[in-house]
């Protein structure tokens, strides 16, 4: 659906005409059907890339196709939606005017520019607010209004720049739900975002991207497996100060409190041998709880390897 | 149909925007004004009423098409609006065509109602229909049209600021190049004769848009004139567009 070739944009800055890379060399493939999360700290060339794509700038060096056809490509366009990165809109219409307007651009007929645009506002959960001008619409409305306007030509693609920035717990529940909902009818959605929790629940694929070069890509559990051992975490009572300091030489990490003491283990195995030092030395476990690594700490590792504190 | 959707949207904009209002305002100001004006002289009530209003329309119209004009592109910039309409299936050339269609729509709108506010104070006060003081006022629009085009122009390589300066400063020239031609002429500018005329012909000359004086004081203008010069005017916005069109395609949106 999207295939980038060495993908590489400089941009060039100020008086001394300073060359600033922002990307470099990057080579995705995002295949039909499936939900790929695009992640990366801030400035790291998400956006950048998503503007290339949408053809926006033009990129210094690479190819990079939508659907087998070059960037820029009128029927293409057709066929995709985009949700810019906190987006802003004509603030004097109103949510049935945007709507509206967009439709227009896409030569859709007057009564289904209407039908689509009550459906969309609706599924964002807008019906309300159908004549407020835009202008008084909080920054989860505009999110939400910004999503609709990308999904009204019904395409097939639909490239999201930071779809859960700004919005409360609910709305990002929702905004998983509609990408979950496109996925369900054969749609591709290539995300980018930061807000990893989510990209586990929904992404059939993740790329990292850190300073504008691709870290990793593959399924979220291919990305998971590939991290080490699991690590454990043990809460003891009732530990005199001999058996804290017995256990303690096991455990990577300790945090002791009054009466209690919490160990962090990496090694599953040395958890073991703690667990029964425990009782051997009359204390009491009051919880174990392996840690799975989550897709947050590859993405800090491959971060922390870029560079970045 | 993309063309003319981007164009109605554009309008709506200005329309809905407090400056357009507060500018139409002054302007109407200025025409109930010259009445004012007018009884302060002795005779000639009619050619001051005319004199003033005619200036106001224009006046005021570029004002309304250098700052409004400027802002077109540069806010869909600035407010990442531009974003969503490049990646709709539109040209670039197409969502530049729709601004300057849209602004040239609210132009006429305004001129349409200052006109009907000119001849009306003009009718009520004096008695005088003023229908032979129209081909000014078409020409003052053709001359709008000029004058949004090159705002457009600027503002799609330069920053809002130096946009209107940028057209501020071509507006006061186009209505000198006539001075350029005198200047050229002279004995003794043989040297510099190459490069004024080229300013010359390059330069627009908004001289040929205004023939306020002579439809005030009664100077018959040939219809070939006007013609000519509605005609000048169409290839000049032509041209200002054709470059516009050729930088915003190239440029990035940062």
């Amino acid at each position: 659906m999207i295939r980038t070739e060495d993908l590489g944009m400089v941009f060039v800055a100020g008086f001394m005409r300073k060359k600033v890379p922002a990307l470099k060399g990057l080579t995705l493939d995002v295949k039909k059907g499936e939900v790929f999360g695009f992640l990366g700290p801030n400035g790291a060339g998400k956006t950048t890339t998503l503007k290339i794509l949408m053809g926006l700038i033009y990129p210094t060096s690479g190819k990079a196709f939508i659907m087998d056809r070059p960037l820029g490509d009128v029927s293409v366009k057709h066929r995709l939606g985009f949700l810019p990165e906190q987006p802003y809109f004509y603030d004097y219409l109103s949510a049935a005017e945007f709507m509206d307007f967009y439709g227009r651009l896409f030569g859709i007929g007057k009564q289904e520019r209407r039908e689509r645009a009550d459906t969309l506002l609706g599924q964002v959960g807008l019906s309300h607010a159908k004549d407020l001008q835009l202008r008084k619409f909080s920054k989860g409305m505009l999110q939400r209004i910004g999503i609709a306007q990308a999904l009204i030509n019904d395409p097939d693609l639909v490239v999201l720049d930071e779809p859960m920035s700004g919005l409360d717990p609910i709305g990002r529940k929702e905004v998983k739900d509609i990408i979950l909902g496109l996925k369900e009818r054969g749609k591709t959605i290539f995300f980018s975002t930061h807000i990893l929790p989510d990209v586990e629940v929904i992404c059939d694929r993740v790329a990292i991207l850190v300073k504008g070069e691709l870290k990793a890509t593959g399924t979220v559990g291919e990305l998971l497996g590939s991290m080490k051992a699991l690590s454990v975490e043990m809460a003891v009572e009732g530990l005199g100060a001999e058996g804290l300091e017995a256990v303690k030489s096991l455990a990577g990490n300790a945090v002791v409190t009054d009466g209690q003491a919490v160990f962090f283990f990496d090694d599953p195995e040395k958890a073991r041998k703690a667990r029964s030092l425990v009782y051997e030395k009359g204390g009491d476990i009051v919880s174990l709880m392996p840690h799975r690594s989550s897709l947050e700490d590859i993405f800090v590792e491959e971060v922390r390897k870029g560079g970045q504190p | 149909m993309k063309v003319y959707a981007i164009a109605i949207n554009t309008f709506k904009e200005v329309i809905r925007d407090k400056i357009f209002y507060s500018l139409l305002f002054f302007a109407v100001l200025l025409v109930g004004a010259s009445v004012l004006f007018s009884m302060l002289s002795i005779g000639g009530t009619a050619k001051i009423i005319e004199d003033l209003s005619l200036g106001a329309i224009s006046l005021f119209g570029v004002i309304i098409a250098i700052f409004v004009g400027i802002g077109l592109v540069s806010k869909e910039l600035e407010k990442k609006t531009i974003y969503t309409i490049i990646s709709k299936p539109i040209s670039r050339y197409e969502f530049l065509l729709g601004k300057y269609l849209g602004l040239s729509l609210t132009l006429l709108v305004y001129v349409s109602v200052m006109s009907a506010c000119f001849l009306i104070t003009l009718y009520v006060f004096t008695g005088v229909l003023g229908w032979a003081l129209m081909p000014a006022v078409l020409l003052a629009y053709v001359e709008l049209l000029v004058v949004t085009a090159s705002a457009i122009l600027f503002s799609t390589f330069s920053t809002p600021t130096l946009s209107a300066t940028y057209a501020l400063a071509l507006y006061v020239i186009g209505h000198l190049t006539g001075d350029l031609k005198g200047l050229a002429d002279k004995k003794g500018a043989e040297g510099l004769k190459g490069l004024l005329d080229f300013l010359y012909y390059f330069l627009p000359n908004l001289e040929n848009f205004n023939i306020k004086g002579q439809v005030v004081h009664g100077v018959a203008v040939s219809g070939g004139y006007i013609a000519m010069s509605v005609l000048y005017g169409m290839l000049y916005v032509a041209g200002l567009l054709a470059v516009s069109v050729l930088v915003f395609q190239r440029r990035n949106f940062k």
